[in-house]
């Protein structure tokens, strides 16, 4: 079976005054229902531009975007990315949905939470408010919140972050999308509820056999949810591998530092974390070659200086995984047993 | 809520009580005698001590202050035997250069003012708020820019000089004769003489108006355009008409509301350039004869009370009303 979204080669960029950033560059993914994948990254790293890319959220007029988004609707396939407007505007909320990060200002501070929910299911289904409402209620029932048929009157305000993030759950499940796409769900949140939110996701997929991309800059939250990863610096996929493979046998300089730099209990308590030296670089002028070059630890490795004059191509290991990197297998074997941990 | 809008309304009390007492003491302090003034030709002490006494002057300020409260709630009198004169409650005095009572004078003008404000007040808020909007929708392209030379316009004409031009403007296409401006008409007997008397001074009042609330309505619309929720109501499939209208200027427009309802107010208490221009008898000319020509003590005194209370109780009815738009407002 095709997979429900396949994202291919897509780049956007905005034209600014100070030159094109370049967001998202050369970016192709894939995603099928019942499965997950996370997408990682810094801040910048262009994670959010790429899937409000697929979700025809940009600005078509101050963004150029080219590439393809393409959902597998039992219909037939439709670009999101060269679709018309409208087409893609009546896939938003009912084939695709998504939930931000901060849902305090996610949620519309005026309307009551069932009116927000309501008015989403209303789109797309023929039926009296009170059915919009009863189907809120039940929305709300099933991602947890208690009380749920008295508080669908309740305002925004009134909720905590989680119950909110529930609320937004709600709402972007209500029409049963095929896709959901949750940016950040958890960094707004503590981490008691984080757990919470992404134990309610996994329900929820297998609830409604969803595609789920999870963007996140968090790997812990990767390693509780996904089933592939994508790793993203500086607009690039610069690995893309299954759960496992990402986590025993990273195959990009960065994926390693990002690994790195989660404190660990078996390490013991007096170890310093080891830090990615420097700053992810601007996206309107990158760095010749490799845009993590110059916070690399082991470009030098790479004979004739290539990683500052050739940009890696994404290598394809295994159909599975796939980096970019100059490095050689052999030097990265080296360099992952020398990190300790990940042989 | 109750307890919201008993506070608030315990609190309006309070405040109209204080503006009242300020303004009294200050037309009781300035240095003119109106004893002296109503003297008349034949002016000696005698006569002048005798309508010091007449008036009420003769006695210390808070008996004065105490007197005036008094006569708003029950009727008042002046003098005695064959010059006694009262005023009916609620009386705000009694002006002895028009020999009326104010109370009177007020509800002859308030009707005036009254038509002038509500009108100019609709004019300009559509205005005001449909410029503003197509400016944000338009940002940065012809339309905007048009909305801005407005707004520049429009602030920086004084009311007197666009009055004026605007009278003069409508006298040479022969759409008024300004001899006969500026008469009274209640709308509810000629509707058609209501509506010719006012379109010009309503024109010039929203014209002055409408350029602050254009910017202000661009600046809301285009902030909350990028606001977080308006990108979900984006994510959930709603057309950017229904955006527009449900999400955006709701919460765009609702801070207007505080401004909107302040402006109004003020307005209700007279607009002095306006009515002066286009004679029109409202609280604005009437306060303004009476500090220029008459010094009016009375009159004075309850024209700026009024328009001080009733800005104040606008400020109340838009606390009730925001909190009605914004449920985060909303408490108890």
């Amino acid at each position: 079976m095709k997979p429900f979204l396949e994202v291919k080669n897509l780049f956007v960029s905005f034209p600014t005054e100070d030159g094109v950033v370049r967001a998202s560059d050369d970016i192709s993914f894939s995603v099928s229902r019942g499965e997950t994948l996370a997408v990682v990254g810094e801040s910048g790293s262009g994670k959010s531009v790429t899937t409000l890319a697929v979700m025809g959220l940009h600005n078509r007029k101050r963004t150029n975007i080219s590439g393809h988004a393409i959902l597998n609707l039992p219909t037939g396939p439709v670009d999101t990315i060269s679709a018309p407007e409208e087409t893609v505007r009546k896939l938003r909320g009912k084939s695709m949905a998504m939930i931000f990060q901060d849902p305090m200002s996610a949620l519309h501070p005026y309307y009551s939470i069932g009116n927000q929910i309501t008015e989403a299911w209303s789109l797309y289904n023929d039926g009296s408010k009170a059915d919009g409402t009863k189907r809120a209620i039940e929305l709300l029932d099933l991602v947890g919140i208690p009380g749920a048929a008295k508080r669908v009157e309740e305002y925004p305000h009134q909720f905590s972050g989680g119950m909110r993030q529930r609320v937004m759950i709600a709402m972007a499940l209500v029409n049963n999308p095929s896709l959901l796409i949750a940016d950040e769900p958890t960094t707004a949140l503590d981490v008691t509820i984080q757990s919470q939110i992404l134990q309610l996701l996994r329900d929820m997929q297998k609830e409604f056999n969803m595609a789920v991309v999870l963007i996140t800059h968090d790997l812990g939250v990767v390693a509780e949810v996904a089933d592939r990863v994508c790793v993203m610096y500086a607009g690039k996929i610069v690995e893309q591998a299954k759960i496992d493979e990402l986590y025993y046998r990273p195959d990009h300089p960065y994926t390693l530092g990002l690994l790195n730099s989660i404190p660990r209990v078996d390490r013991g308590g007096d170890q310093r974390l080891q830090a990615i030296p420097g700053q992810p670089p601007s996206l309107i002028s990158l760095p010749q070659g490799c845009s993590f070059r110059p916070r690399c630890a082991h470009s030098k490795l790479v004979p004739n200086n290539r990683c500052a004059t050739d940009v890696p191509e994404l290598y394809e290991k295994t159909e599975a995984h796939g980096s970019r990197c100059h490095l050689t297998e052999s030097q990265l074997v080296q360099i992952r047993t020398s990190a300790g941990g990940h042989s | 809520m109750l307890k919201f809008l008993a506070k608030r309304l315990t609190a309006t009390v309070v405040v109209i009580g204080l503006i009242s007492i300020s303004v009294f003491l200050i037309f009781s302090y300035l240095p003119m005698d109106p004893a002296a003034l109503t003297c008349g030709k034949a002016c000696n002490p005698v006569v002048i001590a005798a309508n010091r006494h007449r008036l009420g002057l003769d006695v210390s300020v808070p008996v004065q202050y105490g007197r005036f409260v008094k006569g708003l709630f029950v009727d008042r009198t002046w003098g005695e035997g064959a010059a006694k004169f009262s005023c009916p409650a609620p009386g705000f005095g009694y002006s002895f250069n028009r020999h009326e009572c104010v109370t009177q004078l007020i509800k002859e003008a308030f009707p005036v003012t009254f038509s002038l404000a509500i009108g100019s007040f609709i004019l300009w808020m559509l205005l005001g708020i449909s410029f503003g909007i197509v400016a944000a929708r338009k940002q940065g392209k012809w339309q905007d820019k048009a909305a801005t030379a407005f707004v520049v316009a429009g602030v920086s004409l004084p009311v007197f000089v666009t009055a004026l031009l605007t009278l003069l403007a409508a006298s040479k296409l022969g759409l008024v004769n300004p001899i006969e401006f500026g008469r009274w008409v209640s709308p509810f007997t000629d509707p058609i003489g209501w509506l010719k008397t006012f379109y010009l001074p309503w024109i010039v009042l929203a014209l002055f108006s409408s350029a602050s609330y254009t910017r202000f309505t661009r600046s809301n619309v285009i902030e909350t355009s990028s606001e977080d929720y308006i990108r979900t109501a984006r994510a959930k499939g709603l057309s950017e008409k229904v955006i527009l209208r449900k999400h955006t200027l709701r919460a765009a427009l609702a801070p207007l509301l505080t401004l909107a309802g302040i402006d109004f107010a003020v307005l209700l208490g007279g607009a002095i350039f306006t009515e002066t221009i286009f004679n029109l008898p409202g609280l604005g000319r009437l306060s303004i004869n009476a500090v220029l020509t008459d010094y009016d003590l009375p009159v004075i005194l309850a024209t700026t009370m009024l328009a001080a209370t009733l800005v104040v109780v606008m400020n109340l009815i838009v606390d009730v009303l925001y909190a009605y738009l914004d449920p985060r407002v909303r408490v108890g």
